[in-house]
This record gives structure tokens, sequence and C-alpha cells, in this order.
């Protein structure tokens, strides 16, 4: 598998809007023409060549380079293939994507995988806020795959997720889970204040005790078995240092909430 | 021909096509899987009265089981795969779900597929969760010790029932050692299972019987009781005791594995004369000839 690599030689500016770097846009194009595709600027429309340098022909496997953190929607709608960027990435990335993978090595911005519906998004860093969330105004966000989170997260984690799954390795803002439909969310650190409001359905398991919404009751402590399919996916894909054997064995409080919806999602808090 | 002193008659077994799938229990411990796998396949012996047929295949070391914890691989054939999905939702509800700390899991990869845990979520009346993970659909029906986990679909696949031994011995102890020497080396062969107690039938049966209502009766042949005034007894002369091994595999590669293993071992135990069940190759659609088993090499698998 021949990979096309996209090496940042001029910094932009302002955010460069670059949905046209994903597989599908980029298969089959010559150097010259992944160069050509139009990009915007900004408010300005400008080509992908004046901000990268292109290398191979477009391909399946996708290799980016340099600091990224002021491109955006990177791997939009993408459903196959791979895209490995080495460096810190901007918003979006991952928006609406179905299939293949996107690998960060760095930290990304705000809006990862928005509203993607399968495939998957590691982050090696820290991620901002709306990590696999719907866009403002939208009933639902992610329906489907994976989004995992080594470092730290902040506000909104899975806001009205449908389905799917979401892990962080650190520490979450506030709002994990908000109006949460269903999925699952798993944090490893200590999540902020008020997860899960307004959750309909769903699972927001944490490796650390929680502040807890007072529409959310405690029903139990147990040992729920399902949890351990997440958690040896999570060893299995580079949390291992994080994951332990306690954590796949132990017990967990549950709370079921939120009262003001269904009442029907769960947030669970390991115990011991 | 004869390996050793006995005699392996030229003749075949005749298997049918069933419709299989396999079960994966695990338990907080072995002993609790190995309870519900009893219990789920108790009065499984063979399908003409019980429906189905059904055995413990083997034990899985945690690190091979979907959950990491002690597992139990279980064999269920049914005549149609029309049937299985009842019998998987019927022995799983009421004897998987019901036994502690037990989840239950879909072993066999295949296309063709029956919803079973997508059944039984309803005894969760409600406050049954479905998980989606890596493309493996679960269902949390909660019980009054927590939850019982068990995936939404079980694969089945075309399988083989009937693969046969019958063993001969010149004393009752004699033909049982070579039955379960036999049973026991058949039983290690992957997607094989014995469904009938430790794996050895006494009491083979024939196709009819002289009351209309019985669609089998005892195989008069083979009783050695009977070897004076049975017509179509076969039982020689210093024989006392027969026993027959029934094999169901989940291809028929499988079969005539265990078949060979269970010639040479019963050979090995002082078995008088190994022959085997058919009905003239009308009905089955598999046939496994004895010699064609038996001179391959002892050691090597087919």
């Amino acid at each position: 598998m021949s990979t096309t690599l996209l090496k940042l030689h001029t910094p932009p500016q302002v955010p460069l809007e670059t949905e046209v770097i994903s597989p599908t846009s980029l298969s089959g194009l010559s150097e010259s023409g992944i160069e050509h595709l139009q990009v915007m600027h900004g408010n300005v429309k400008a080509k992908l060549g004046d901000f990268f340098k292109v290398t191979g022909k477009g391909g399946s496997d996708i290799h980016l380079e340099g600091d990224l953190s002021n491109v955006k929607m990177i791997g939009t709608g993408m459903s196959t293939g791979k895209i490995t960027i080495d460096g810190d990435v901007g918003m979006h990335v991952g928006m609406g994507m179905s299939g293949g993978e996107i690998l960060v090595h760095g930290d990304a911005g705000d809006w990862v995988g928005p509203e993607m519906s399968g495939g998957r998004i590691v982050v090696k860093g820290n991620a901002g806020h709306m990590v696999g969330s719907a866009y403002r105004g939208q009933p639902a966000g992610i329906s489907g795959g994976e989004i995992f989170i080594y470092g730290n997260a902040k506000n909104e984690i899975g806001n009205s997720m449908r389905r799917g799954f979401i892990a962080i390795g650190g520490n979450a803002g506030d709002f994990t889970g908000v109006n949460m439909l269903a999925g699952t969310i798993i944090v490893a650190g200590e999540m902020g204040i008020r997860t899960g409001a307004g959750m309909k359905r769903g699972t927001i398991a944490s490796l650390q005790s929680a502040p807890m919404l007072p529409t959310f009751e405690y029903s139990c402590t147990y040992h729920p078995l399902f949890l351990r399919f997440y958690l040896i996916r999570l060893q299995e894909n580079g949390f291992r240092r994080i994951i332990q054997d306690k954590h796949l064995n132990g017990k967990y409080k549950r709370y079921s909430g939120d009262g003001i919806e269904l009442n029907r999602g769960e947030v669970l808090l390991f115990a011991r | 021909m004869k390996i050793n002193k006995t005699e392996i008659v030229d003749t075949f077994a005749e298997a049918f096509e069933m419709c299989g799938a396999r079960v994966i229990i695990t338990a907080d411990t072995k002993q609790w899987a190995r309870a519900a796998a009893a219990s789920m396949t108790g009065f499984a012996t063979s399908v003409i009265r019980c429906k189905l047929e059904a055995a413990v295949e083997c034990e899985i070391p945690e690190e091979d089981t979907p959950d990491r914890r002690p597992g139990i691989s279980v064999l269920l054939f049914t005549m149609s795969n029309k049937t299985i999905a009842g019998q998987l939702i019927d022995r799983i509800g009421q004897c998987v779900m019901t036994c502690p700390t037990t989840a239950c899991y879909n072993g066999l990869e295949s296309d063709n597929k029956v919803i079973v845990g997508g059944k039984l979520r309803y005894f969760g009346d409600s406050y049954q969760i479905s998980k989606l993970i890596d493309g493996r659909k679960l269902w949390r029906i909660p019980v009054m010790e927590g939850e019982f986990l068990i995936d939404e679909s079980f694969g089945i696949q075309p399988a083989v029932g009937g693969g046969n031994l019958i063993i001969f011995g010149v004393s009752k102890n004699i033909a049982l050692r070579a039955a379960i020497a036999a049973a026991n080396a058949m039983r290690e062969v992957a997607g094989i299972f014995l469904p009938f107690p430790q794996g050895v039938v006494r009491s083979g049966s024939k196709i009819g019987a002289r009351y209309k209502k019985l669609i089998a009766s005892t195989n008069d042949a083979y009783c050695p009781t009977l070897r004076s005034i049975s017509s179509n007894t076969v039982v020689p002369d210093k024989v006392e005791a027969i026993y027959e091994i029934v094999a169901d595999g989940l291809d028929e590669d499988a079969v005539k594995e265990a078949m060979r293993r269970g010639i040479h071992a019963a050979a090995d135990k002082g078995a008088m004369l190994i022959t085997a069940g058919n009905y003239g190759g009308k009905l089955g659609k598999y046939n496994f000839h004895l010699h064609e088993l038996a001179k391959s090499n002892k050691n090597k698998r087919i």
C-alpha cells in the first residue's frame, strides 16, 4: 500500500478548512492533482499545494506532517483507509466519518469526530471540547465508531451521542455525556461536574469517583461484566498502562439517571 | 481386516446432515460453567426423543474466552435449522441464564445466524440494555444477582450427526473398557461431541418396532440375550456385551477423524470386533467406511 505524504510547508495564518484530505477525495489523483484541490483559507479560496508539499499519488494511506493545529476538517466523511497525523491537528477532525482510521500523534482541537457513524479516531495527546458530539441544533451526535483520546478532553464529551464508544485516558471536563441517547463513554481519569446531565440511555463509566447530579440515584455496587469487553478493547489499543486488572475484575457503583429524562442511563464509578 | 486381534467389519457408519451451533458458557469459576453446561446438555442424547443432541465439546482457558473467564464450549445439533433457535432460547434461558455468574456467547462464526439473546432479552421486561462493541451486539439482562450477558445472535452451520462405532467384547468389562477408551479418544477431536452418557450407548436402536406407535426399538440383532431367539442376530458366540458410540461433528472430516481414533483406541483395549450402524446407505448423506478409516495411520490425523 503506497503512502501519500502531505508535508506542511506554509502554516496557515487563519484556520484552513481541508475537507478534501481524505482517502476518498485523494484516491487516484496525481501529486499535482492533489496540490490543486481547493481548500478554504479563512474566507479565501486556496489550493492545497499552497500549504502542503505532496509526495506520492493519492491512495488509501495518507500521512500528514507539521503543526496542523490550525488545519480543520481533516478526514471529513472518510469511509475507508487511514490518515496518520504527525503533530497536532485542528478542529473537526474526522467529521462525519463512517469508516477507516485517523491516528493523531499529538493534540486535537475541539469537535473530534463530530457526528461520526463508524471507523476509529485515536488521539495520542489531548483533545478539546465536544469530542464525539452533535453539532449545535442537531438531535444526535455520533451514531457509531470509536474515539480514543489517550490524554485529557474538555467539556461535553459525547454530547447527544446515539451509539459508539468514546474513551478518555486522562481527565474529562464538565457535562460528559450530556443529553446522551445511548452508547458508551469511559473516562479513566476524573470527570468534571454535571456528568450525564439530560441523558436518556447509555453508559458513562469512570475509573475514579465523580460528583453526581441529584437527579441520579445510586442503585448498587456490582461487577458489570459487559464493561470488561470495553476495558479489554482499550487494553488492546494502547491503554494497557491505564486499564489494570483491578478495573476488569472490580466492582462499580451504579447510578441511574437522568431522572429528568427516561432514567435509563447509567453512570458506573469504579469502587474497588 | 484386523487391528491386533480385533476384527474390523467391512461396513460403514451412515450419518446424517444436521444443523449445529456452538455455545460458549463462561462463569466466575469452572464449576459454575460446568454446572450450566451440564444442565444445558441434559436430556439431549438423541433427536429421536430429545429433539436435539448436545454435549460439552471442551473446556476453554480464561485467556481464550470472550470475557476472559473460565469457559466451556457446548455443541448443540438439531435436525433442522428451523428448530435450533427455539432449542437455544429454551436451553440457554432455562439452564444458563438461571445459573449463577454465567454469561453466554456465540462460538461459531457463520453467515447464517439465529437470534437468541435478541429474544431472551424480553425477560428483562424493558429494563434490558444492548451494547454494541466492535461489531458484537450484547444484551445485558438484569437478574437478581446482577446482569446476565448474552450475544444477540448465534451462528449455525450444516453439521454431521450419527457417526458411530459398535464395539463387541468377550465380557462386559472388556467391551466397556474398549468403548470408554474409544470415546475418550474421539472426544479429543475439535468440533466433535458424543451426546450419550460418557459417550457410550448400551441401548442401540433399530428403526421401527413390532408396536406400530414406536419409531425406534431395541436393536435385537445386537442383544446378546436374544442371540438364540432373534433371527437377525449378529452376536458371535463368545461375545457377552456390545456398546455403541455415537459421534456428532461440525463437519465430515471431524467425524472421520474421531472414528479413526476410536477404532484404534478400542482395538488397543481388546475389543473383539468393531462394526458400525447403517441403513444400507439409503437414508444418510454420509457413509464412513471402517476399513478406509482403519487403514489410515494410527497416529496420523486425517
